[in-house]
């Protein structure tokens, strides 16, 4: 049994934690949350790009690190740990599996090494507003090469230069295409979101020049639910490392904190509410690493594994956020306190890519499925 | 990351398959249909005694004591692939999970000679006698008195909840010593036969109907201080000592209930309306609930059992498996009940399998959350032992015995 990351991808997640300790301490973080024009830390971003982090999955003859999906883990528990303000997931988990995932030799080519280098921000622009799309109901149009519609929310759509986005072409049927943001057919407009460290915005597209990525149809929508269940493993990662952090933060007030003339960690409420938080992580820490290998070894149970993880993560983060902010009393619920740092990043990630139900429904269907 | 035997656990994993598909066919009890609890033992002893012959009875007990000198990864290894079987096994399974091991830890060489092998080979049954009336979660407050005379001890007192006491031989006991000293203190171990004049054993029934556990009442019983293990007022030491060395145990995580696959098979099954409770979204959404927390205990064992390949025992936190795991086997079980409607309270005339029968699995959850650690206890563990949080405070700590009761 060898179900574990290496001693190799430890180390690497040692130096993610060093590193992310010294340059993006939660200060950094708030100083996000409490600048109204701000959505992510650039020089913590410029930095991780220097350092390589994010051409980690990419193969190196795109200017990547060659490394892969286990190694993208533990760097995403650890941007989970610390709150960091960067849009490694839009950019990696999201934009670049796309492009892995559907785009041809030119625009791999194209693509891959500027998101190596960190010259693209770049996110998956999916939902049209209230629900989820469903894959025969899609309003953004792409037809003769060009997108007409909106989108939103999207993650990081204010900073990202490129998208690859859900489009209904002329026939109804689902594609998806890339476009660049940067052109003047394209408005880019912030939205203010409960976690204003996680950048969000809406994408106008006024006949803005697109290209089809892959085939379309039955293929376009597999391919989205695919890279969906790729990102849902490594949201997974960063929901039990902000997780970790919301009990461990809840383990050291109750440490110190005293009441009735004794700590209040020697309460057995409090005991028995942080045991609890302790079980739900380590299971869902454990359902992640199912996903993981999933996704490691290209297993066919992929959707199934990675709904598991992703319900499970949620649920665990979720309520620790929720615990932590609970075990410190009314100095909790200030803003000073970081305890709502974690519970907006909880309820942020329980949503960003469909909620607990929707995969909830991918659970049985896999499930059912294999049941003879 | 795989999960995946080493080459030398995939080797011995085959060794053991290859003898259950041998030995194992004839004992399972589903070639056996139903057969009193008398034959059942009768079975389990003749297997129990073919275990032993291989050392597959105590796996990592070196082989002059009766094992075969393996590793704790073997010892689940040959676990895993015995539960592919319904085997006759529960009546040994405390018999050698801790009075034994301890027996192994602090008996004389004499009387390992005597008692080991004979545990071993299913010839005899050991029972645990610890918990009393007034005294489970709290074991320090037992009060079943240990009186010296000469060179015996006269036993007076009562346990309770002891597993299989009306078949067992032997049990290990713990008893009240001293008095007059603090609980931890005034306690010490024996080891008693359960013939012994002034032993009576009577069954509970339990709620769910079950009756392997016991009452078992001493009336004057005599045991000679040969059978004293540890020091005197060292009990609690032995006790500790031997609560140390529980076997890592992988437990199934349905929990004894049906598997999630045969009941998604169970609910495929029309209903008097035609339907499918599997379309239902209510049930779909449950089923995935299920799904999620059965996974999550199914790959927690998988860390463990990773750490174990390496050589590392697990810790406290191993306790969150059987927390997690009544639990679910009560809300599943009620849940499935639930689905059945007004039916699910009553037994249908055709016989009900194990596999099948929620109404068991539901009466039987309430006490699992009971039996072995409470909910509450394992709660206080993890948070002590795990989390590093403060222990309860302890107001009868050094409080001399006799001023508590």
């Amino acid at each position: 049994m060898n179900f574990d990351f290496s001693d190799e991808q430890r180390a690497l997640q040692s130096e993610v934690q060093r590193f992310l300790s010294d340059r993006a301490d939660l200060s950094v973080a708030r100083a996000v949350l409490d600048d109204d024009d701000a959505c992510f830390a650039e020089p913590v971003w410029r930095e991780l790009v220097e350092l390589g982090w994010a051409g980690m999955a990419i193969p190196e003859h795109y200017g990547g690190v060659g490394l892969g999906y286990l190694e993208l883990c533990v760097l995403a528990e650890e941007l989970g740990r610390s709150l960091a303000p960067v849009p490694f997931s839009s950019t990696i988990y999201l934009f670049a599996e796309a492009i892995l995932r559907v785009a041809d030799e030119n625009v791999k080519a194209q693509m891959l090494p500027a998101v190596a280098a960190g010259d693209i921000i770049g996110t998956l622009a999916f939902a049209e507003g209230i629900g989820f799309p469903r894959p025969h109901r899609i309003k953004l149009r792409f037809e003769n090469g060009r997108l007409h519609g909106e989108k939103w929310p999207v993650a990081d759509a204010v900073i990202a230069n490129h998208a690859v986005v859900l489009a209904a072409d002329k026939r109804g049927e689902p594609c998806l295409c890339l476009v660049s943001l940067e052109q003047d057919s394209v408005e880019r407009r912030p939205l203010h979101s409960i976690d204003p460290t996680r950048g969000q915005g809406a994408l106008v597209f006024d006949e803005a020049k697109a290209q089809r990525l892959g085939e379309g149809g039955d293929s376009a929508w597999k391919a989205f639910r695919h890279i969906l269940d790729a990102a849902a493993v490594l949201f997974a990662f960063e929901q039990v490392g902000g997780a970790a952090a919301c009990l461990a933060q809840a383990i050291e007030f109750a440490t110190e904190r005293t009441a009735f003339g004794r700590t209040i960690g020697s309460f057995q409420a409090i005991k028995h509410k942080l045991a609890d938080i302790y079980v739900g992580n380590q299971l869902a820490v454990s359902n992640t690493y199912y996903g993981a290998w999933a996704l490691a070894s290209g297993a066919e149970e992929l959707p199934l594994a990675a709904s598991v993880a992703r319900v499970s993560a949620i649920q665990a983060f979720e309520a620790a956020a929720a615990e932590n902010v609970q075990v410190h009393g009314g100095m909790g619920f200030t803003w000073e306190a970081d305890c709502h740092l974690y519970l907006r990043r909880s309820r942020s990630l329980a949503l960003v890519i469909g909620d607990a139900s929707l995969w909830k429904s991918q659970i049985t269907n896999e499930f059912e499925r294999k049941v003879a | 990351m795989d999960f995946e035997d080493t080459p030398e656990e995939a080797a011995f994993r085959h060794e053991v398959k290859t003898w259950l598909a041998e030995q194992a066919a004839d004992y399972d009890l589903s070639k056996h249909g139903d057969i009193s609890t008398e034959r059942q033992l009768a079975l389990g002893r003749e297997f129990q005694a073919l275990k032993a012959e291989r050392g597959y009875a105590k796996v990592t007990w070196p082989k002059d004591l009766g094992g075969m000198g393996g590793t704790p990864m073997q010892a689940v290894i040959y676990d895993q692939e015995e539960e592919q079987y319904d085997l006759p096994t529960v009546f040994f399974a405390i018999s050698l999970g801790m009075p034994i091991p301890v027996m192994r830890r602090f008996a004389t060489e004499e009387q390992k000679q005597r008692y080991l092998a004979p545990a071993l080979r299913g010839e005899e049954i050991w029972c645990q006698l610890f918990s009393e009336p007034s005294a489970g979660s709290d074991l320090g407050g037992i009060r079943l008195r240990a009186v010296r005379e000469g060179d015996d001890w006269v036993l007076n007192g009562q346990k309770i909840w002891t597993s299989w006491a009306h078949i067992s031989d032997f049990g290990v006991i713990i008893t009240r010593s001293d008095p007059s000293v603090p609980k931890h203190r005034g306690m010490t171990y024996f080891f008693v036969d359960m013939k012994s004049p002034g032993v009576e054993v009577r069954p509970i029934k339990q709620a769910a109907g079950g009756g392997e556990f016991c009452e078992v009442f001493f009336t004057d019983v005599r045991i000679p201080d040969a059978a004293r293990l540890g020091e005197v007022n060292g009990g609690w030491q032995v006790a500790i000592a031997t609560l140390m060395e529980e076997r890592f145990a992988v437990t199934e995580a349905a929990g004894g209930g049906a598997s999630l696959e045969d009941t998604v098979r169970f609910l495929r099954r029309e209903f008097d309306d035609g339907e499918s409770a599997m379309n239902d979204p209510r049930v779909r959404d449950k089923i995935a609930d299920w799904y999620v927390a059965e996974s999550g205990i199914n790959n927690f064992y998988a860390r463990l059992l990773t750490g174990l390949s390496q050589g590392q025992l697990p810790g406290p936190e191993a306790a969150l498996s059987k927390l997690v795991i009544a639990s679910k086997l009560q809300q599943q079980s009620s849940s499935l009940m639930d689905i059945c409607g007004p039916a699910g309270a009553v037994y249908p005339d055709h016989s009900v399998s194990r596999a099948t029968d929620h109404r068991m699995a539901w009466l039987e959850a309430a006490g699992y959350r009971i039996a072995g650690g409470t909910d509450e206890i394992l709660r206080n563990t993890i948070a002590e032992r795990v989390l590093g949080l403060p222990g309860d405070i302890r107001l009868d700590k050094d409080v001399p015995f006799e001023k508590l009761v």
